[in-house]
């Protein structure tokens, strides 16, 4: 056999056996993803229900009890209690006791009956973004009372859901989230791989050896490339069976896709471990990496919705990337040939962060 | 590529030198290192020993100057060198997490040992160096000496013609360092050359040629006998009941560079022009009222050590 190729099975050999030595490691390996799939299918939820709320009814009349029992029955809100002013309602909100106060004035009656000004008032906690959005929803409640033959203006728009019509949080979450536990796992498990053995000493023997750069490089990461794709499996089964993710491209498109962005996060791994010299500070700068990818890939927010600058640095992010093809692939069924803009800046990410590891890896100590 | 050269001096360097900001770790450093032999650093720590061996392998970039290992020149030529060499670390430098086996079978590959090979250099490894036992142990749970034992192993088994030795018995109890120094001898009568730094003396002794190192500058060079015999120094042992009025006594004398206390005895460095020395000192005793005997005695390595360092000197 070829030199290089025997020690780098020797290499990627040792790597595994110390991994499988290596309890936590290997507990994260399948412990990152089922969590994090756990926690944001279950807890992560857009489609928000239950908003705490209050109502202060200073009419009195049926048509008030009507519309807070609609509010209710909308499961939007939650009714905690009931107050006598608005300035009550607006010291429960000022304490966070409720998202939601509901304002019904004395002269509600004669407001539902003029019809030209709102007959309500929602006092709507503002400083969380997605709450303030359902809250708003309420608005378009009908307004009980109106007679039926002041039938109402047709909307503009009408809304079609494509790709997921039941708009489930989880549809949207799940693709995303591969990318996100990927390169979470993938950044930290090879920057930690080397620097563990910079710190522990075993590097300034491997380097003394016949062993190339390349070698060592490529050796090392080898291994977490089927972890990576291990870890794919486990969160589209988790995804497929637990939250009904559809799948509607070809598998293997999504595991081609899947298999370049494991590279280029590999490699930023790489690149980490040339410029940290303990473990913790390899922690560190993947966590530097990790946020910006989660706030600035469109896994959380839209993309287009991001100001111009933060857009220019989500372009840069792997995960963006990573993003719109699995989104294309899993939920829309398109073909991994019609997504080569993402694959081709994947590529070139790759490229560029494994060339500046390569050349910033020196056999030597300083 | 250049090939590794059998004849010459095994490593040549001249005017070797390696700044770290505005430490100067290594200092102007020449010296030719002849084959098959031991050759010693001897100095304390932050003399420099690690750094030069450091340049030595191609792990650092020398500031200034030049160094030839086994006619290679390093840096630049340094991935020739690897099959010939073995660095032993300072630290312990195999995985803690695989076995003693584990650990041997990995560098038999890394060295690209031929395969029908590797089993068969690996037992007799395991066998030299008395490892059979813990065979199936993780490195991590070995002791000092067991450690040190696979450390060895493990940098000769592809047998290379050129061993680093960096402080290699600093965490080893006295018998795993006889032991030791057993296996190097062995290595040095297969025509092996050996460079080891240390800061034991009696270490330092058995090595053919030594090299002592004081602030990264060489400071003596030579064979350990021939460097006690020309010692830049009289030595004196004075034997009293009253060592520490001799010793206030012995510092206040001009040509006293040093003086040190073992058991009764003094172990005074006088500076080599010192004319009538054993007279004169006796007399300088005598005057402060202390009885005792003063004689010449051969320079031990440490005298040699501490007169060329100029430690303690005043």
């Amino acid at each position: 056999m070829l030199r290089p190729i025997v020690r780098m099975l020797a290499i990627a050999g040792k790597e595994v056996r110390q991994l499988r030595r290596d309890r936590l490691s290997f507990g994260m390996i399948i412990g990152i993803p089922l969590l994090q799939i756990l926690l944001f299918g279950y807890a992560i939820n857009f489609d928000v229900r239950g908003l705490d709320a209050a109502v202060a009814d200073l009419s009195g009349t049926q048509d008030a009890r009507r519309l807070v029992a609609a509010a209710e029955a909308s499961q939007v809100v939650k009714l905690r209690g009931r107050v006598d002013s608005a300035a009550a309602l607006e010291e429960l909100l000022n304490d966070g006791r409720i998202a939601v106060g509901i304002y019904i004035p004395p002269d509600f009656a004669r407001r539902l009956e003029d019809g030209d000004r709102p007959a309500a008032q929602l006092l709507v906690d503002g400083s969380d973004p997605i709450i303030e959005g359902v809250a708003r929803g309420l608005t378009r409640l009908e307004p009980p009372g109106r007679h039926a033959a002041a039938t109402p203006e047709p909307a503009a728009f009408e809304v079609r859901t494509f790709y997921n019509p039941e708009r489930r949080s989880a549809v949207q979450i799940v693709p995303g989230l591969i990318g996100v536990i990927l390169n979470l796992t993938m950044v930290l498990f090879t920057a930690i791989a080397i620097v563990r053995e910079r710190e522990r000493g075993n590097l300034e023997l491997l380097i003394t050896t016949p062993v190339a750069t390349p070698e060592l490089m490529i050796a090392k990461i080898a291994p977490y490339v089927l972890i990576g794709l291990v870890q794919v499996t486990i969160i589209l089964l988790a995804g497929v069976y637990l939250f009904d993710v559809p799948v509607r491209g070809d598998l293997t498109d999504l595991y081609l896709a899947a298999l370049l962005f494991i590279a280029a996060t590999l490699s930023l791994g790489l690149l980490i471990s040339t410029l940290a010299r303990t473990q913790f500070q390899a922690m560190q700068l993947t966590v530097f990496t990790f946020l910006p990818s989660i706030l600035l890939s469109g896994f959380m927010f839209p993309f287009d919705g991001m100001p111009a600058a933060a857009q220019r640095i989500g372009e840069i992010l792997p995960l963006t990337h990573f993003v719109r093809l699995v989104r294309g692939i899993l939920l829309r069924g398109t073909d991994l040939s019609e997504l080569m803009t993402p694959v081709y800046a994947l590529s070139a990410f790759f490229a560029v962060t494994v060339t500046l590891a390569i050349l910033r890896f020196r056999k030597r100590l300083d | 590529m250049s090939e590794p050269t059998e004849t010459g001096p095994a490593i040549r360097a001249g005017n070797l030198t390696r700044r770290f900001g505005r430490l100067t770790a290594v200092d102007g450093l020449s010296l030719a290192i002849p084959r098959a032999q031991i050759y010693g650093f001897l100095g304390p720590n932050g003399s420099g020993k690690s750094t030069t061996i450091r340049m030595f392998c191609g792990l650092l970039k020398p500031t200034a100057g030049e160094v030839e290992v086994l006619g290679l020149e390093m840096p630049r030529e340094a991935e020739a060198l690897r099959h010939s060499i073995g660095y032993m670390t300072q630290r312990f430098s195999l995985y803690e997490d695989l076995t003693v086996l584990e650990n041997l079978r990995f560098l038999a590959r890394i060295y690209t040992l031929p395969r029908r090979n590797r089993a068969t250099r690996i037992e007799a490894a395991i066998a030299e160096y008395r490892l059979a036992g813990q065979a199936g142990q993780r490195a991590g749970t070995l002791s000092g000496g067991e450690r040190q034992r696979l450390a060895l192993a493990a940098v000769t088994l592809h047998e290379p013609e050129l061993l680093f030795l960096d402080e290699p018995t600093s965490a080893v109890d006295p018998q795993s360092r006889r032991d030791f120094w057993e296996s190097l001898f062995g290595l040095v009568g297969r025509g092996t050359t050996i460079l080891v730094s240390t800061h034991y003396m009696d270490e330092a002794e058995r090595c053919h040629r030594l090299a002592i190192l004081s602030r990264g500058r060489l400071v003596a060079e030579g064979a350990p006998r021939a460097l006690m015999r020309d010692i830049d120094a009289i030595v004196l042992e004075i034997e009293t009941e009253a060592t520490t009025e001799a010793q206030r006594v012995l510092n206040g004398l001009e040509y006293v560079r040093s003086v040190a206390q073992l058991g009764t005895r003094l172990h005074a460095l006088l500076q080599r022009s010192t004319e009538d020395a054993v007279e004169r000192t006796r007399a300088a005793l005598r005057k402060a009222g202390i009885t005792g005997t003063v004689e010449l005695t051969p320079a031990n390595l440490e005298d040699v050590f501490v007169a060329a360092t100029g430690a303690g000197a005043h």
